[in-house]
């Protein structure tokens, strides 16, 4: 047994909407695997057994339709730029997406002259946390994943009005 | 190493007018040849017991732009059984970059042939397909070229404006 069970008279929590959802949506942040470059080696290192992202709720997840975030870790080509659109727009509402490294971030090595890269994922789907490096660490992702937290908790069902 | 092999002896007794120049830049020897006659050199480098060359390693060009003939195609032989190897090129004029395929005699340089035909706008003739292998449809140009724009973009779709909300930032400095 747990050490909440048998603790309480039968009882009404209450608390605010919001924060059950952004509860919920914080903790259990399913990411859609993705891997474009050798960011996706740190990402893999991330969700294996020494970081461990399945501590914070996070599961990879093969297809979007299952998923609520995208992790974009590498280069996005003009190529890739089509297919990732097309990930992007797959995923069920609510959705975030982390762009990893600096090549998600302003197109990288190849932010001047390259005739192929897209200068950063930006102009392809909106991102909510950028993480710097090249490629970052892994605990670089894990903070990543905690700042994105941090944003869900400060999302609210109210509408917006200014 | 400067010393020429004595399979080249053969080969030109045999191609002799199809060779332009010889050389041994880096202490490996280097081959112009015209591109009529590609294709019978590679036969004979293939099959000749001296020269016994049965790997192609690479096939790629080069611009010289403000030169003529402008484009270089070069390419990599290597022996497994005789341990040597050897590099081939064949000169291109600027205005109808064209040379025989030479998939007829290495099966593997399809897809080199398709990269430098996608990157460098030379045609390789009696090709089996050739088509842009990394680039996608609709891309105008070739970009390795010299004369290509360095900033040239040609996104396959419309990229969206990055905008930033003030309620989105939210750094904090990590503690401690």
């Amino acid at each position: 047994m747990g050490i909440i069970e048998g603790r309480y008279g039968p009882n009404i929590l209450i608390t605010s909407l919001d924060k059950v959802f952004n509860w919920g949506r914080a903790k259990s942040i399913w990411p859609v695997t993705f891997g474009i470059a050798c960011c996706a080696i740190e990402m893999m290192c991330t969700a294996a057994s020494r970081f461990d992202l399945d501590r914070f709720g996070i599961f990879m997840r093969p297809t979007p339709r299952q998923a609520d975030c995208m992790i974009v870790a590498g280069t996005v080509t003009a190529k890739m730029a089509e297919r990732l659109r097309r990930l992007y727009d797959q995923m069920p509402e609510p959705k975030w997406v982390i762009s990893m490294g600096s090549c998600a971030n302003s197109g990288g090595p190849y932010w001047q002259y390259g005739y192929h890269v897209v200068k950063g994922v930006d102009q392809v789907v909106p991102v909510d946390v950028y993480v710097p490096g090249c490629p970052p660490h892994p605990e670089a992702l894990l903070d990543a994943f905690i700042q994105l937290q941090a944003k869900i908790d400060r999302e609210t069902l109210a509408k917006q009005t200014a | 190493m400067s010393e020429n092999p004595s399979y080249l002896q053969g080969l030109q007794e045999q191609l002799g007018g199809a060779i332009e120049e010889i050389a041994h830049p880096h202490g490996q020897l280097c081959l112009v040849v015209k591109r009529e006659a590609i294709c019978q050199v590679l036969q004979f480098l293939m099959e000749d017991d001296e020269a016994c060359f049965d790997l192609f390693l690479d096939l790629t060009a080069v611009d010289y732009l403000g030169r003529e003939p402008r484009f270089e195609v070069v390419i990599h032989l290597s022996s497994i059984p005789k341990n040597h190897r050897i590099r081939i090129k064949v000169r291109l004029a600027e205005d109808d970059p064209f040379m025989p395929t030479i998939t007829s005699v290495y099966p593997a340089a399809n897809w080199f042939e398709r990269e430098c035909y996608d990157l460098y706008g030379i045609r390789f003739d009696g090709h089996p397909n050739l088509t842009r292998i990394m680039l996608y449809e609709g891309f105008e140009g070739h970009p390795l070229r010299k004369d290509y724009p360095v900033k040239g973009r040609q996104p396959r779709m419309p990229l969206r404006k990055p905008e930033v909300r003030r309620s989105d930032v939210a750094f904090e400095p990590p503690q401690g």
